[in-house]
């Protein structure tokens, strides 16, 4: 099947040749890192993890959100949904892969990282991380395509391809959880430190991982002669109206015991993040922005005169992303680290050279995502006709 | 041959690229490695296990060094009780044998050999401070280049 | 009983390290453990014991008011070849100074003691009996000994920085470049210890509680150091053992540890 991926419009080359010269300028750029070490980040003793992180944590909740189109479809017997759980386990797919290359850049000896298996350590949830996101890559990667082979073949699929499918449910609940636990089991960071920092990831992954998937089939259905549908995207709306909601009473829920406490461990990270703290206000605007942003997608999407609309939808769904990534992939990770133990503040600027590692493993997922939708789509557009 | 005109010299060049570096290379053998032992070194007349263990076994030893002193605290080696059942069952045979009919030998089994503090730094090149002179004369013929001196401090030679 | 030659100097040399040391080194082993700890089955230095440091915040403060006293650091990070960046991004600190306020964020008030009001405390690696970064690290790279010492394991560590999120002290450090290629003018004879390793681009470090020297029978190189120079505010010993220095000194004194309501045990006590 992957010979479908070689035909193509001039589009579609494009589209590939331009995502291929932002890798290559990431691989440039990470040539640098490997000589001179991760000093040319903009990553301090005081903010040890930046940018990488915040996109690992950001894309793992965009993979688990490919559940929120497989769930209904298999165990509520959603069959409008089959249409689409290709596209969502391809998204997976690839948010997978973008995951583990964050991880692989972040690591300052990566010569050494097959270390985590030859010394399993299973009381660190980092060891439980590797496993569960490269067992949902393997799980993705076995089901869909075996799924649309046998749609090519026009045979159904075996069973055990079912239970394959039925498995990857609760284990893309797992790689959120798992990935949240990184974060909540951390005595020494107040920000992180809250039960409801897993079911936090999980709502702004069920809102943010879908948003995507239904920003991609609207683009789907203009390049391409295959439809995922109307009703598809109207439900996939609903779901992300709901996920989103959660999203926002959660984060209204973490700002309640915080200030309400009144303990200032507990509320001098979040004051940084949206007032400053001790003159330091860098993320200020991004937060406030990434507010304005999830009230724009609250609208959109609970009016229903607005969320039945494409146009709007789509407009909500890119809110829904904004926001959740300036909260997730800026806010979360960074704010952690301010202020630091000794609670002083200091500050994170990205550097030219992350920035671009950043923008090319980016653009990498993009490219596997576009190869393997390019692959589904051709089957389909073959099969439908 | 169909397409024989592309076929042949496509072989021949890629012959050529895959013999390339014999052919770079081709009557240029480099010298054969001759390490040099300093004056402490000859004088110690054994260094921590015999020369040919050593000689086999050197990286194999400092690996197993440094997970004991770092991961274990035992940083403390016994040439006599160490190492023993590494060493080939005729070097155990003619060794056992020696130490029998040598009186008042400190390598004789049960007594305690002599005590080395398992150190590259402290330990290895103190008695072989010739680096350039000894380490690297093998290390670079074979094109070895451990990564060990990244972190320890190569000893300060004066050439 | 006849003495050989070898058997003479062992002891004579290990008599003069116990000499040079002072009374601490004696107070800490026992005559015959440390002899007998070179046998190697089981480190005696360290078997049973629970090592922790008592920092007599008076005494350093007293000599911080005569001279802004660094010894203990300059010590520190001399044996261990600690590079120096001077700027806060890439620094690398085993044992380093901070505000009353800051080393202890719960504990301040608007009408506290001058005495202790902005001065400079000592801050390091707190070698925890419960430490959140030995549970984090994915490689084992960091652990707890039995002796209660919390070692880094440079050869194995990947660097992903886990553990330096996890403390809730910002003990650790990580190399954000090759140490070597510190800057000349602040390093001037880098590596300033050529009996010890320097470490490579990254590895996360932070104190050990110089498992080398204790491994030798000598204290930690910040305690030998404020002794030198009669101070005496470091105090190193054996938790486990009702009659060290260091357990008097908790039991006569007012201690207290940095967020001991996070349940992480730190060893490192100050006397106010």
């Amino acid at each position: 099947m992957l010979e479908r991926a070689l035909k193509g419009s001039p589009g579609y080359w494009k589209l590939l040749i331009s995502l291929l010269i932002v890798m290559g300028a990431g691989v440039i750029c990470y040539l640098l890192q490997f000589s001179e070490g991760l000093k040319i980040t903009g990553m301090s003793r005081d903010i040890s993890w930046g940018l990488y992180i915040s996109q690992f944590t950001y894309l793992v909740g965009i993979a688990a959100g490919g559940v929120m189109v497989v769930l209904p479809y298999y165990i509520h017997d959603y069959k409008a949904f089959g249409k689409i759980t290709i596209l969502g386990e391809f998204l997976a797919i690839g948010a997978v892969i973008m995951c583990l290359l964050f991880i692989f850049v972040d690591i300052g000896n990566p010569v050494r990282m097959l270390n985590v298996i030859m010394y399993p350590s299973p009381r660190s949830i980092l060891f439980w991380d590797m496993i569960v996101l490269n067992g949902y890559l393997f799980l993705n990667v076995i089901v869909g395509w075996n799924v649309l082979s046998a749609e090519r073949k026009g045979l159904p699929y075996q069973k055990w391809v079912k239970f394959l499918a039925y498995v990857s449910i609760p284990w893309a609940f797992s790689i959120h959880t798992v990935t949240a636990f990184l974060y909540a089991g951390i005595p020494g960071r107040h920000l992180w430190l809250t039960a409801i920092m897993a079911a936090r990831f999980l709502a702004s992954a069920f809102a943010a991982g879908p948003a995507l998937l239904l920003l991609l089939c609207l683009l789907v259905r203009k390049v391409s002669k295959f439809d995922p549908g109307k009703e598809q995207m109207r439900t996939l709306g609903g779901i992300i109206a709901y996920a989103m909601i959660l999203n926002c009473f959660f984060l209204v829920l973490e700002f309640f015991t915080a200030f309400y406490s009144g303990i200032p461990e507990h509320n001098s990270s979040l004051v940084y993040l949206f007032a400053g703290l001790d003159g330091y206000s860098r993320l200020v605007p991004w937060m406030w922005t990434s507010v304005f942003f999830c009230v724009v997608a609250l609208v959109l999407l609970i009016v229903p005169a607005t969320r039945r609309k494409e146009k709007t939808l789509a407009l909500g769904c890119a809110a829904v992303i904004a926001g959740t990534w300036i909260d997730k992939g800026l806010g979360l990770v960074i704010g952690g680290f301010i202020p630091n133990p000794f609670h002083r503040v200091v500050e994170y600027m990205p550097t030219f050279p992350e920035i671009v590692i950043c923008l090319a493993i980016w653009a990498t997922g993009f490219f596997v995502i576009t190869i393997l939708f390019k692959i589904a789509i051709s089957i389909k557009e073959e099969v439908d006709a | 041959m169909y397409d024989g005109g592309k076929i042949i010299p496509g072989l021949i060049i890629g012959l050529i690229l895959f013999l390339s570096p014999f052919i770079y290379n081709a009557g240029k053998a480099g010298k054969a490695p001759v390490p040099e032992l300093t004056a402490k070194a000859k004088e110690a007349k054994e260094c921590v296990a015999p020369k040919a263990y050593m000689t086999a076994w050197h990286m194999q030893l400092l690996d197993n060094w440094r997970h004991e002193v770092v991961r274990d605290g035992k940083r403390y080696f016994d040439t006599n009780e160490d190492l023993w059942w590494d060493y080939s069952l005729d070097y155990r045979l003619l060794e056992s044998w020696r130490r029998l009919t040598t009186a008042g030998d400190d390598r004789a089994p049960g007594k305690p050999g002599k005590i080395y503090y398992k150190s590259l730094q402290a330990t290895c090149m103190d008695c072989h401070s010739n680096k350039s002179k000894f380490c690297d004369q093998c290390h670079d013929y074979l094109g070895v280049a451990p990564y060990c001196w990244e972190c320890h401090v190569e000893p300060k030679e004066n050439n | 009983m006849a003495v050989d030659r070898r058997k003479f100097l062992k002891v004579a040399g290990i008599s003069a390290l116990f000499g040079l040391g002072g009374k601490t080194a004696i107070d800490i082993f026992a005559p015959g453990q440390l002899e007998a700890s070179m046998k190697n089955e089981v480190p005696l230095v360290t078997k049973e014991k629970k090592w922790a440091m008592v920092i007599d915040m008076r005494k350093c403060l007293e000599q911080q008011d005569k001279e802004k006293c660094k010894s203990c650091m300059l010590a520190c990070h001399r044996e261990h070849n600690v590079p120096e960046f001077g700027n806060i991004k890439e620094e690398i600190k085993w044992i380093w100074q901070e505000t009353y306020e800051h080393v202890f964020p719960g504990q301040h008030n608007e009408f506290i003691d001058e005495g202790v009001n902005h001065k400079p405390f000592l801050a390091l690696c707190n070698h925890c009996e419960n430490p959140p970064c030995c549970r984090v690290c994915p490689t084992k790279s960091t652990w707890k000994r039995e002796d209660g010492i919390v070692m880094m394991d440079p050869h194995r560590c990947i660097g992903c920085r886990f553990c330096m999120a996890a403390c809730p002290f910002g003990s650790r450090s990580f190399n954000w470049s090759d140490p070597r290629k510190a800057p000349k003018d602040l390093n001037p004879d880098f590596p300033t210890n050529v009996n010890y390793p320097t470490r490579t681009k990254g590895v996360v470090e932070k104190c050990n509680f110089c498992a080398e020297r204790l491994a030798k029978g000598q204290v930690p190189a910040c305690v030998e150091a404020c002794e030198k120079i009669k101070v005496h505010a470091l105090d190193f010993g054996d938790l486990n053992d009702p009659d060290s220095e260091v357990r008097e000194l908790l039991h006569k004194r007012y201690s207290i540890r940095r967020k001991a309501q996070l349940g992480t045990e730190p060893k490192v006590y100050y006397l106010i």
